[in-house]
């Protein structure tokens, strides 16, 4: 199956990891990823007014290449998915919005005729947990994975219809598929603060300290995300509590595409855990799930 | 007190009503987003209050709170409203109010190196869109 | 030219401020075929309803137009009055100039305008209506009623007290319905089976009564006074005549099942009785369940029957009845918690709802009436009440109030504080609804005699974590968000239709809202008919309502139902469909096009010249026609017509407006 793959601002700069990561597994998984040419910022956020449009021309630009290019868009950054499927969805509803965008920035008309696809949603349609579960080579027996979800990939379930809001259960299928056990932890659905920390990273402590209570209590060995901003706001946290509550044993948090790579065998090295604020090699290791390693 | 007179409050609710698109009248004060509402903690006034304000045309009082900056869009309270009001769209109204007139939360160049060293693009991109 | 006279209300200063009735009068007072015109205060008062008559004798008016209120208010009143001056009650027909002009304009010249046309049209009409003389109807004196509930066995008794005959039919194996399953009701605490119980025993007792359980309605046609139904009698797979009720079958069954009349809180064999009064006393066997029906083998039953009366051959039989009159009480049931994601979409053990926490607390239940949680039987030492789950709910399409749960969830919080003292019950609301004798009385009881604590707002989220149910709530009255541990949690989830309501209303051509529940034909001035001729309503199948009031409206129903069979025969409205046979094609385009399925083909001999010719053409039953006037529109060569709204009439009175 092929795609257009719109990577969005942080993967292809902050956390090459996860980029390398959906590259080298789709790759296995016969998910073919052409990345859109010349995609901009999706904007990082939805915009929430109805007044203007502005907020929806860039999205609006990957939206209208992506279809384009004749495919269907698949996107993995949680905000990115939030933001160009909300949009794709205002466009084919609302075609006073749709012209007024295609007029100003001199296109063709775009309704919404493709695809957003998150890449979980992509696995999903084409049997991908089956075929995932095929090709891990190395199961992650035993391996305790608390799924996060966040809100940007749940909510609004009416429009995103991504997963059942409060208990979802895609992540489930995808830590079952490559032979790991998820973990029902009940946070996995809330916010983790997510922007209000451009201010203060202490307003988010609150949201970002359950969520991390909330698997640890649980006895997660790994947290896995798909949203960089939820991953820095947890790190954060937990880079604080690590300081503060000596009861507390911080929990490596990964991207998901991360698991899958080293359960399709990939060489640790090219799983990217160096570049994670925790490592995950020791709790790995100590699982027998990898056997090299620096750590 | 108010410095307004009823009709500026009329309009300035109507306002909120038109940039959120949502009717501000169809909350019938459950607190069910409160209930759920992850940030509610950090608030100076509960999410259901800041609507139960606008109601009664304290549009000022609600625009003084630091709740709107608070709110971290997760739509767990749009998600879970029984009356599918849309409180992420109304805390947005009242940000974009203060940011067009001249009253944003930060400025770039208040935020710390640090922050913007650490953060990802995707955070820095949306706090501004949020905050500026 | 016919004689006419027209009267002009003023209905007080209702239609005189925005119409001048006296411009009106004078007016028509020159029209063509008007021989009388005049205006009045209160044509509907006494002196008003003296004036029609006695200037009808006097003048010998052939026909009448009351301009006035919409005829829906007093067309009867007026038709009446016409009637005792010796006209034809048909002859008189009403210019709506209340609803239609006076309430919907505001300026008098403009209104006064289209009263005058208005009236004049309607004078048009007048001038080509003809007597019309209603039809007597048979009626068979026998009345069905669906669903052995406390609202079905109301209506039942009542009815069978009259001294006529009645079929009630019941779809589980009991009667009794939801208030069989409960313990004690509000606002008195009495047992619902100690008051129930002697009423399931008479309706079981009763001669005019005949009692089919296990059954359903599967069909339904005729019309009001004469219906034929056909009832599914579904196999119990016991011969109930035979059956001596020694439940040495239920006794010695090996098959453990869960129970229904449970709600997932107790198990049942697989051959059972659902509770120990129940009516009838017979046990059925569960096909699904039964050992001897998946595997051929165990007959355990057969074995231990002294009376020899398992058919495990049983087949479901159709039976068909002529009835009079019906009455619907298929009653509630409870919005399945899987409907709740936010409140853990069911997969909580112990987080359940109304019923089954009356399951718990009943002295028949599965636990003999100490409340213990389903997971672990152990005696809960926290319990959260969550209020309209479900209802008052956009998201959940049911914007409704259930309106019994407020008053059930003060009963449950009792309940449980009478048994467990120091335990605490926290009840979750948003409005406390207790209209009702003695209801708010009871809830303040419950907060401040049992100390059950009210918090007023709705609840985010239910979980589990640690083995406890972790509630997150908000007192909205302090501003404070509530997280509880509970080790229970109760949801008074929405009140809905019966799952086959809908599937019954299209049976029985009753119309249902936009949640299942049955439209009565007007919601204050007659609750209990539907708008389809001959059916009523009783109970929550029409609305969610608490037991004192679907007694009350089962009386009701049941008082209809009497007052239509204290008649030897019923009266038809002559406002039907005509066919006129000479110029009818037998085309049948109207007969798919009737609602009440009135109209079917008939063959009949014309004679054309010395020869006799068979033809087919659509002819009309009188009794099941409505007079909606469907078939008049279809009809391509006019041979169809409404009485009292012919082709004609109508024709005049457009050209009186538009010409």
């Amino acid at each position: 199956m092929k795609y257009s793959y719109f990577p969005g601002c942080t993967l292809h700069t902050q956390t090459k990891n996860f980029n390398d990561s959906i590259k080298s597994t789709s790759a296995i998984l016969d998910i073919e990823l052409e990345e859109l040419k010349d995609w901009q910022c999706c904007g990082a956020v939805y915009p929430l007014t109805t007044d203007s449009a502005m907020g929806l021309v860039s999205p609006y630009r990957s939206l209208q290449k992506a279809h384009e290019c004749g495919n269907n868009l698949v996107t993995v950054c949680s905000a990115c998915y939030n933001v160009l499927k909300r949009t794709n969805l205002t466009v084919a509803n609302d075609g006073e919005i749709r012209t007024k965008l295609s007029n100003y920035m001199d296109v063709d008309e775009y309704a919404g005729e493709s695809k957003v696809l998150h890449l979980l949603e992509a696995m999903r349609e084409n049997n991908g947990f089956g075929i995932i579960k095929e090709k891990t080579i190395n199961p992650l027996k035993g391996l305790k994975v608390a799924p996060y979800y966040g809100c940007l990939l749940l909510r609004p379930s009416k429009e995103l219809k991504f997963d059942d809001p409060e208990n979802p259960t895609i992540f489930e299928e995808f830590i079952k598929s490559i032979g790991a056990v998820a973990v029902d932890f009940p946070n996995r659905i809330e916010c983790c603060g997510a922007y209000v920390s451009i201010t203060s990273q202490r307003k988010v402590k609150g949201a970002s300290e359950s969520i991390l209570k909330s698997a640890s209590n649980r006895e997660a060995d790994i947290i896995i995300t798909s949203c960089p901003l939820c991953y820095h706001n947890l790190a954060k946290e937990q880079e604080r509590l690590e300081k503060d509550d000596y009861t507390f044993k911080p929990i490596p948090i990964l991207y998901f595409t991360q698991l899958l790579a080293l359960a399709l065998g990939l060489e640790v090295e090219s799983c990217g855990f160096e570049s994670n604020k925790i490592d995950a090699r020791p709790i790995l290791k100590s699982k027998g799930l990898i056997y090299r390693g620096d750590a | 007190m108010s410095t307004k007179t009823k009709t500026e409050i009329a309009s300035m609710i109507k306002r909120i009503e038109l940039i959120s698109g949502e009717s501000l009248f169809k909350c019938y004060q459950c607190g069910k987003c409160t209930a759920g509402c992850v940030m509610a903690d950090e608030m100076d006034i509960s999410p259901y209050k800041v609507i139960r304000m606008l109601q009664l045309g304290l549009v000022e009082k609600a625009l003084k709170s630091e709740s709107m900056w608070i709110c971290a869009a997760c739509f767990a309270c749009r998600e879970r409203c029984p009356k599918e009001v849309d409180l992420a769209k109304i805390m947005e109204a009242l940000r974009v109010i203060q940011i067009r007139e001249g009253k944003p939360l930060i400025e770039p160049d208040q935020v710390d190196d640090k922050v913007i060293e650490e953060m990802p693009q995707q955070g820095i991109v949306s706090g501004f869109r949020k905050y500026n | 030219m016919k004689k006419i006279g027209v009267f002009v209300c003023w209905c007080g200063l209702n239609i005189s401020s925005t119409v001048d009735v006296g411009k009106a009068s004078e007016e028509l007072k020159n029209y063509p075929g008007v021989f009388y015109a005049d205006d009045y205060k209160y044509l509907c008062s006494d002196p008003g309803q003296e004036l029609i008559k006695k200037t009808i004798i006097d003048n010998k008016l052939e026909g009448i137009v009351v301009a006035a209120c919409s005829p829906n208010m007093h067309e009867s009143t007026f038709r009446a009055a016409a009637e005792a001056a010796g006209l034809n009650p048909y002859r008189v027909e009403i210019t709506n100039i209340r609803e239609q002009t006076s309430w919907v304009h505001s300026n008098k010249e403009d209104a006064t305008i289209k009263a005058i046309q208005l009236i004049k049209a309607t004078v048009e009409k007048v001038k080509k209506s003809e007597d019309l003389f209603p039809q007597q109807i048979p009626l068979t004196k026998k009345v069905l009623v669906i669903g052995g509930g406390i609202s079905g066995m109301t209506v039942a008794l009542e009815v069978a007290e009259a001294g006529y005959p009645v079929i009630l039919v019941e779809k589980e194996p009991q009667i009794g319905g939801n208030m069989a399953k409960l313990s004690e009701t509000f606002p008195t605490l009495d047992c619902a089976s100690c008051i129930l119980t002697p009423k399931t025993a008479e309706v079981g007792r009763h001669s005019n009564i005949t009692l089919m359980t296990n059954s359903e309605v599967v069909e339904s046609s005729g019309y009001f006074g004469n219906f034929t139904v056909k009832i599914k009698r579904k196999p119990t797979f016991v011969d109930w005549e035979k059956c001596i009720g020694c439940m040495l079958c239920q006794e010695k069954c090996p098959k453990k099942t869960n129970s229904d009349f449970e709600h997932g809180m107790g198990k049942r064999k697989a051959i059972s009785v659902a509770f120990p009064q129940a009516i009838p006393y017979r046990p059925i066997i569960n096909e699904k369940e039964c050992i001897y029906f998946k595997t051929g083998k165990c007959k355990m039953c057969v074995k231990v029957c002294p009376v020899d009366c398992i058919e495990f051959e049983q087949l479901e039989n159709i039976v068909e009845e002529n009835i009079g009159a019906i009455v619907v009480a298929s009653g509630y049931e409870l919005l399945p918690k899987e409907k709740l994601s936010e409140y853990g979409q069911g997969k909580y053990a112990d987080v359940i709802d109304g019923m089954q926490f009356e399951r718990i607390a009943s002295a028949s239940g599965p636990t003999e009436g100490v409340i213990r949680r389903p997971s672990d039987g152990k005696i809960p030492q926290s319990i959260v009440f969550i209020q309209c789950a479900g209802s008052r709910d956009n998201q959940k399409d049911r914007p409704y109030c259930s309106k019994i749960c407020c008053m059930y969830t003060a009963k449950h919080a009792m309940l449980y504080k009478h048994q467990v003292h120091d335990g605490t019950a926290t009840v979750f609301y948003m409005d406390i609804r207790a209209g009702g004798k003695g209801y708010e009385e009871f809830v303040q009881r419950a907060i401040e005699d049992d100390h059950v604590l009210y918090l007023r707002g709705r609840v985010a989220r239910v979980y589990e974590e640690d083995g406890k149910l972790v509630v997150l709530g908000v007192d909205t009255l302090s501003s404070e968000q509530v997280r509880i541990e509970a080790d229970l949690v109760v949801l008074a989830t929405a009140v809905i239709p019966s799952e086959k309501a809908k599937v019954l209303g299209q049976t029985l051509k009753v119309g249902t809202d936009a949640y299942g529940f049955f439209n009565e034909a007007h919601p204050k001035l007659r609750p209990v008919e539907s708008m389809t001729k001959g059916v009523f309503l009783a109970g929550c199948a029409q609305a969610p309502r608490d037991i004192p009031e679907t007694v009350s409206q089962a009386t009701g129903a049941a008082a209809k139902v009497i007052t239509m069979f204290s008649k030897n025969h019923l009266v038809s409205d002559p406002q039907v469909a005509k066919v006129n046979e000479k110029i009818c094609v037998g085309c049948l385009q109207c007969e798919p096009i009737c609602p009440y399925k009135a109209i079917e083909p008939e063959t009949i001999e014309v004679r054309i010249g010395h020869t006799v010719e068979k033809r087919q053409v659509a002819t009309i039953n009188k009794g099941l026609c409505q007079g909606c006037g469907a078939c008049s529109v279809a009809c391509r060569s006019g041979a169809m017509n409404l009485s009292g709204f012919s082709n004609e009439q109508i024709l005049e009175e457009l050209k009186a407006l538009c010409l």
